[in-house]
């Protein structure tokens, strides 16, 4: 029998492209987001109403991951904004390999501002660096209060919360304070926005915020 | 759910110490989990079990050692142990505490029967 001593990092792999990834988006200016939330937390609808605010002072690509679909892209594509699609075609995570082949036909435009949208999963994508600036964890109003306590590494993981959905508050059960509070017991640190995509609440909050990060990127 | 990803960067990272042209196996691979690495054992353990099944690998075991969630408080400089991911110093109360153990995903040592 013998002993081999590894002590390697298991997402080593990952992690490495996600640099490289990380210094190519740098090297092009660029500020680049990942979003992370359950199916049907608004992803999408946050990047199109930052789109219509933000598209005459920036730049703005995307990549749509999906399980199955182009339909996320379609939606961005109708608002003239250069989108990739990747479908993984069941995997529940973008990973970093991903990332890197899709932004290669985004290699030749002039981008202040990337969106990476993440397969809706509050899970798996937690553990994934893409090369992102910062993880975006979005939890809308109809899906409850509790959800930071029962998913807590992505809401650790991420520097920013987006609360979506908060025209809904007076007809769903789920109290605002309540995930606030959840979430900060989680991640002290994290910069909450509270928005509405439907009453456009709170956006032109969350677009500045963008166009401040851009600026002092 | 990504643990099936996980098996399977387990077993690339095995390959690279396995002698090219000399049929070794390998009894054991012992890797690191973090308690906050969203990993769930035994689903880890039957994602191995499927992608080794019909390989060289099918009778490695795959030994997980898990790790606490431990944070260290940037005020009071005192380490808790976390039974629960609630990001508190559990001598002063602060929330200014940094991770110190807990989300470990580490291949650790492979054992070779000779």
């Amino acid at each position: 029998m013998s002993l081999i001593t590894v002590e390697r990092k298991i997402l080593e792999k990952n992690d490495e492209i996600a640099n490289i990834n990380r210094e190519k988006f740098r090297f092009k200016g660029m500020f680049t987001l990942n979003l992370v939330s359950s199916p049907g937390s608004g992803k999408t609808s946050l990047i199109e109403q930052t789109i219509k605010i933000l598209k005459g002072k920036l730049n703005i690509a995307v990549i749509e991951g999906d399980v199955q679909t182009n339909l996320d892209a379609q939606r961005i594509d109708a608002l003239g904004v250069s989108v990739v699609q990747i479908v993984t075609n069941g995997a529940c995570h973008l990973d970093a390999m991903l990332v890197r082949d899709a932004f290669q036909k985004l290699i030749n435009i002039d981008i202040n501002l990337l969106f990476i949208e993440n397969v809706g999963n509050l899970v798996c994508p937690a553990a994934y660096d893409l090369g992102e600036e910062m993880k975006v964890v979005i939890i809308s109003t109809t899906e409850g209060d509790d959800k930071p306590l029962k998913y807590p590494a992505i809401f650790r993981n991420s520097e920013v919360l987006v609360i979506n959905k908060i025209d809904l508050i007076p007809y769903v059960n789920c109290n605002i304070d309540t995930i606030i509070m959840n979430a900060l017991s989680i991640n002290s640190g994290l910069k909450i926005f509270e928005v509405s995509c439907t009453s456009m609440e709170g956006i032109n909050e969350w677009c500045e915020y963008l166009l401040y990060k851009v600026k002092s990127q | 759910m990504h643990e099936v990803s996980i098996a399977q960067e387990i077993i690339e990272i095995v390959k690279d110490y396995l002698p090219k042209n000399n049929h070794v196996s390998v009894k054991s691979v012992r890797v690191e989990i973090g308690e906050f690495s969203n990993i769930l054992p035994d689903a880890l353990s039957f994602g191995f079990k499927v992608l080794t099944n019909i390989t060289d690998m099918k009778d490695t075991e795959l030994i997980i050692s898990k790790v606490p969630l431990t944070v260290k408080c940037r005020d009071c400089e005192n380490i808790s142990i976390l039974d629960e991911p609630f990001f508190f110093c559990h001598s002063c109360e602060s929330a200014n505490v940094e991770i110190l153990t807990g989300t470990e995903l580490k291949v650790i040592e492979i054992e070779l029967n000779d």
